[in-house]
């Protein structure tokens, strides 16, 4: 910040504790496997050696919320779905986000009718829409890119009540 | 028992000399099939007119209801289309959209086709859906910008004289 743009280089980086707090957040972001559908073949496709998630910090899936900081809510959710998706969401520590994945998942896709949920923003707060039927890995990662983005953007207030 | 073991050992250890096959993915990307469906894009003619004519023939095809048209009556002042009426209003919901391509089978001029782009994601479910501005094709030059005036009767046919399909 501030103390090398007047000094130069002093050979040491210096941060604010938000920006450094952020930059841990997203280098060790563990995922929960949330596969509803076929969206999840394409998500395992992206932990798989070719796109690689470990890249980012997503060195494995959590199979348990409590050890997950990530959730990736890939295909539809049915009505029965729903609870159990909101108390998994539930279980899980604070910081958490969500990444709606696909059509169906964010806002219903295709299936418009009494079944489905019409996007899972009804049940949870979500912070990243991919659209796609379903996205390629690529686009997974670049939504996972997005949230990443987001979450470098927080500030400690944000998680204050007011 | 040993021997199995050894022979299956071979194969891990050959893989380790191997290169790694993972595909830097934000940094390098793998180029999509010819045949891929991604991002819409509404096409134009060489002279800049939009090759959309408001049929809604692609809203009806759409599985997932996802495009939403408007049409209204082209003018020699202002024209946007070839032939009587043009798309006022072009919008796709990207989320509901399953890139599925019907509206490009069903699209009479061909003014609606599915681009390579797959980067299609949002903070915000408003920003998904796709508006005429942001899914029509950039025109090379300003004065080739719809709308456009003309001289009268010189476009009368909303479909334009096209050849044959190539096989």
């Amino acid at each position: 910040m501030g103390v090398e743009q007047k000094l130069g280089n002093m050979g040491m980086v210096t941060t604010t504790l938000e920006q450094f707090v952020n930059w841990s957040r997203t280098r060790a972001m563990w995922p929960m496997l949330f596969g509803l559908a076929c969206c999840a073949i394409e998500m395992m496709s992206a932990q798989a050696a070719h796109y690689d998630m470990s890249r980012f910090g997503m060195e494995l899936m959590r199979a348990s919320p409590r050890q997950s900081d990530l959730m990736i809510v890939a295909g539809r959710v049915s009505r029965k779905m729903g609870p159990i998706l909101r108390r998994l969401y539930d279980q899980m520590p604070e910081p958490k986000w969500v990444v709606a994945m696909g059509d169906c998942a964010s806002c219903g896709g295709v299936f418009n009718n009494y079944a489905i949920h019409q996007g899972v923003d009804e049940l949870v707060p979500v912070d990243v829409y991919v659209a796609g039927c379903p996205p390629r890995p690529e686009a997974l990662i670049h939504g996972i890119v997005t949230l990443y983005e987001k979450v470098n953007g927080e500030k400690f207030t944000d998680y204050t009540d007011s | 028992m040993l021997k199995e073991l050894g022979r299956g050992l071979i194969t891990t250890f050959k893989m380790l000399l191997e290169s790694p096959v993972t595909i830097q993915y934000p940094e390098e990307k793998r180029p999509v099939r010819p045949r891929f469906r991604g991002r819409h894009v509404l096409k134009r003619y060489d002279n800049g007119l939009e090759k959309c004519i408001g049929c809604s023939l692609c809203a009806a095809a759409c599985p997932a209801d996802a495009i939403f048209v408007e049409s209204a009556e082209n003018t020699d002042e202002e024209r946007y289309a070839p032939g009587e009426r043009y798309a006022s209003t072009y919008e796709i919901n990207m989320l509901r959209c399953i890139f599925c391509g019907f509206c490009e089978d069903a699209c009479p001029t061909e003014a609606i086709v599915l681009g390579a782009n797959y980067e299609l994601t949002f903070t915000n479910r408003r920003d998904a859906i796709y508006t005429k501005d942001s899914l029509l094709e950039a025109v090379p030059s300003p004065e080739l910008l719809t709308p456009q005036k003309v001289e009268p009767g010189e476009y009368t046919r909303s479909i334009p004289e096209m050849e044959d399909p190539k096989l």
